[in-house]
């Protein structure tokens, strides 16, 4: 079925002012086909695949489907060609039904009833069981995964885009995941997987084009070809992973005692009795499927959210009670998820954004006032010391890229030579080779004698930063382990939340 | 057709040049609006640009345009503090005129002595007093989470039935024959805030006007305390983030402003005003609000455009006597000045771009 062309791409630019997002890019899907398109952030995945979604319209080039010319100007037009897209970050509404979230993404949705019966059949016949009257507030981030992928096989695509799907899920909701995308390809399907887990691509996809910078920089096909010659091909460069020297450990920094804090908002998640220790040159890793307290859990080391005294203590002084300044001051420097916005003020400048954090512990106030020489030259070692690519201290922090901010961010907090480094996400959304310069840093400032906490979704990157690991789910920590010796199945099972797991599993086995 | 597309570092060039251009961009939609009113639009806006400045009676409404910048900049200057942080004090007119009651209050309380620090306790009474009707609105925020916007808005009519109260009741002037209104201070010099230099304009509020954008300039430039501030309202969780308490900075900048509203409507009342009357309160603290978008919450930009909005208040005057203009005319004209200014304002931040025709 493969050589019938389902979608065919010829020589398709997009340009933005001052970036060419796609240039001459050309592709082609067959029919039935999981073709992935692999590349870095920024490399114009997002670019492309909107194009085709209808939601960008290309400065030059030609798609056709099906045979026929195909220049959607909206995504409905693209959705009744055929054409359907689950995307990275949901669009669900939290205080409403599946069913209902499910209608309200459709052109022409049936009567509620019908609906749910349909979304039963479809979700059991994929092996992807979804109760249609639960509300999505109630839901883990894998059957919100679900939910949207019901949505676009309620239309029939003959195209489904899935844009990362696997950043919120499980090892084994990723099986899960997969055993129905190759359902829905043997059923001719064709499934459009953009990702940079290369792994996962291996597994899944039968064709792959890369892209970087905006242009096609080659195409295989994925079984063939080592993840690290994929790695190779989508960064353009030889990766070398972290060193890490042998270290010996020395006293508790950071300790966290049957720590417990209510959630602010009611779909967030409340931390339970979380107790964990890390040692003096430590790395403890904690992992987690996004939404499970990663969030809560550094608002409550970094100060933000106060707990009891002794919940948290620095190097064995109570330390609950402080606020973010306080501890800065006892040694704990933090890192959190969201650059633009917590981490950084996305309109002021660098210079502005190294005195947020550095103020105290950099000594950049004299009694209150600023002194803004001395922040500017923090600001620009920063830069210079990790690499920061960037005009210069004054320009605004929105006009980095993600990893460029995200290394300003990281390094500012690490250049103020902290005795505790708590960091959520560190290298989310960030290109290959500043994730490495991150994470080597942080296993730098760990061998220098400082405790790091690492939270992250990235299994594999957790494998390589950590000495323990310890997993979140529903705000509760398990007990750490140590990490050497871990196998990915067993940090999957670790991480549990894999909901409607078991079911699905006995459906298959009947199937 | 127009679309508009975020600039990566905000333009330097109209953060300065907005102004400019919705000065001008007023000029010609109030031009046209007093052409429909059947005025000749070039007479009426050199009526209020140009005559108060280098007419036929400049030496005395140069002072008035100091008499009438002086309490809108006092004013606009503390709100732009807290608009900054993202806490919406609307309420300073209130705070206004409980600045001028407890000062008055005070130096009434004091008459007929004479002593040097009758005007130094009536200048404390007034910023307590403006200073304590903005605490209202900030604690109500902080405990139980009211709007400020609502709540210090609404408290601008019950400090105007206070004012009241006191214009016919407990400061009515005992010698005033049953007419409403207080003791003139002009005939109370231990508590009178007199010109400085005659002719000139020039009184207390005026320098304290000075001295607080001198003093709001410093906060904001060189204190960690004006960066949080900034932080605060450009991005509330990166505040939190860097140890700030949401609450406090509420309690301080509704605080700040509401003690200079107090400020500025004291030197008002023992001042210009002369006396608490009914309707002692003149839209000061409303169109403050105006004066601080306009200087673009920049401490230096207020004192211009508090000037400038003191320019059209007295050459609206001019042109609503001389050119017989209706007072809600020159309102609108003054309304049109924050529209063209806030409508230009996008420009700072993204830029226009003009695509072909059927592009979607």
């Amino acid at each position: 079925m493969t050589d019938a062309k389902l979608l065919t791409i010829e020589g398709i630019s997009k340009s933005y002012p001052g970036v060419k997002a796609n240039e001459n890019v050309s592709l082609s899907i067959g029919r039935g086909e999981v073709h992935a398109l692999l590349g870095e952030n920024g490399a114009g995945k997002s670019t492309l695949v909107k194009m085709i979604y209808g939601l960008v319209r290309p400065d030059e080039g030609r798609m056709t489907f099906l045979g026929r010319t195909f220049a959607p100007t909206k995504p409905s037009e693209a959705r009744s060609t055929g054409v359907g897209m689950v995307f990275q970050h949901f669009s669900l509404f939290e205080a409403l039904n599946v069913a209902e979230n499910v209608a309200l993404g459709m052109d022409n949705p049936p009567p509620q009833r019908t609906l749910a019966q349909r979304i039963r059949e479809v979700s059991d016949g994929y092996g992807l069981p979804l109760d249609p009257n639960r509300l999505v507030g109630e839901l883990s981030a894998g059957e919100r995964q679900r939910v949207e992928i019901i949505r676009c096989l309620l239309q029939s695509p003959k195209l489904l885009i899935m844009d990362e799907p696997t950043s919120v899920l499980t090892p084994q909701e990723v099986e899960i995941l997969f055993t129905t995308l190759r359902q829905l390809a043997a059923e001719g399907t064709s499934i459009l997987y953009i990702s940079h887990k290369l792994e996962e691509i291996r597994s899944l996809c039968d064709a792959a084009t890369i892209l970087r910078r905006g242009k096609v920089v080659g195409s295989c096909t994925p079984r063939e070809k080592s993840a690290r010659e994929l790695a190779e091909m989508m960064v353009g460069a030889t990766l070398t992973p972290p060193e890490r020297a042998a270290k010996d450990l020395g006293d508790v920094a950071l300790e966290a005692r049957g720590l417990a804090v209510p959630s602010l908002n009611p779909f967030g998640t409340s931390l339970k009795d979380i107790s964990f220790t890390v040692r003096k040159g430590e790395v403890l890793a904690i992992g987690g499927v996004a939404g499970n307290g990663q969030d809560e859990l550094l608002l409550a080391l970094s100060g933000e959210v106060r707990s009891v005294p002794g919940a948290v203590r620095i190097d064995g002084h109570n330390s609950g009670h402080l606020g973010p300044n306080e501890r800065r001051a006892a040694g704990l420097v933090t890192g959190p998820e969201e650059r633009l916005g917590h981490a950084a003020a996305p309109d002021m400048s660098l210079t502005e954004n190294a005195l947020l954090t550095g103020a105290l512990r950099m000594g950049l106030t004299n009694n209150g006032f600023i002194d803004w020489v001395k922040t500017r030259e923090y600001s620009e070692q920063i830069i210079k010391t990790f690499d920061v690519r960037t005009p210069g201290s004054h320009t605004a922090a929105r006009a980095l890229s993600g990893g460029n901010l995200q290394k300003f961010v990281i390094g500012r907090e690490i250049l103020q030579t902290p005795g505790v480094i708590i960091v959520n996400q560190p290298t989310w959304g960030v290109d290959a080779a500043a994730a490495a310069f991150i994470r080597q840093a942080l296993l730098d400032r760990a061998a220098a004698g400082a405790a790091v906490v690492v939270i992250s979704q990235d299994i594999d990157e957790l494998l390589e930063v950590g000495d323990r690991f310890a997993a979140l789910n529903e705000g509760r920590l398990s007990d750490p382990v140590p990490v050497k010796g871990l196998t990915v199945d067993q940090i999957g099972l670790m991480l549990g939340g894999a909901h409607g797991m078991h079911k699905a599993e006995v459906h298959h086995a009947q199937a | 057709m127009l679309r508009l597309e975020k600039r990566p570092n905000p333009s330097k060039f109209w953060l300065y040049a907005t102004p400019i251009v919705a000065v001008i961009l007023t000029m010609i939609a109030g031009g046209i609006m007093f052409a429909l009113l059947g005025k000749n639009p070039f007479a009426v806006i050199q009526t209020i640009f140009w005559d108060p400045l280098f007419g036929k009676f400049a030496y005395y409404l140069r002072g008035q345009l100091l008499v009438k910048a002086g309490p809108l900049v006092l004013i606009a200057v503390g709100l732009s503090l807290g608009f900054r942080a993202g806490i919406w004090n609307i309420g300073a007119e209130g705070q206004y005129i409980m600045g001028a009651v407890f000062g008055a209050a005070v130096g009434l309380a004091a008459f007929p002595t004479e002593s040097r620090w009758i005007f130094p306790a009536m200048i404390v009474a007034g910023a307590f007093g403006g200073w304590l009707w903005a605490m209202i609105p900030a604690i109500l925020k902080t405990r139980l989470n009211t709007n400020e916007i609502l709540v210090s808005l609404m408290l601008v009519y019950v400090a105007q039935t206070i004012l009241a109260m006191a214009a016919t009741g407990f400061l009515r002037n005992p010698e005033g024959m049953g007419f409403p209104g207080s003791r003139n201070f002009s005939s109370f010099p231990a508590a009178a805030n007199g010109e400085l230099f005659v002719g000139t304009g020039l009184h207390w509020g005026v320098v304290t006007a000075i001295a607080t954008v001198i003093f709001a300039y410093v906060l904001l430039q060189r204190h960690l305390m004006g960066f949080q501030i900034k932080l605060a309202g450009q991005a509330p969780r990166a505040a939190r983030f860097h140890g700030v308490s949401p609450n406090r900075l509420v309690v301080m900048c509704m605080g700040i402003s509401g003690a200079l509203a107090g400020l500025a409507g004291l030197f008002e009342v023992t001042g210009p005003a002369g006396q608490i009357t009914i309707d002692f309160n003149v839209g000061y603290g409303f169109t403050a609000i105006i004066v601080a978008f306009l200087g673009r919450l920049n401490p230096l930009g207020i004192m211009l455009a508090g000037l400038l909005m003191a320019l059209t208040y007295i050459g609206g005057e001019m042109a609503s006597t001389n050119l017989g203009l209706p007072a809600a005319a020159i309102q609108a004209f003054q309304g049109m000045l924050l529209f063209f200014l806030l409508g230009v304002d996008v420009l700072t931040n993204y830029r226009i771009r003009f695509m072909m025709m059927g592009g979607r």
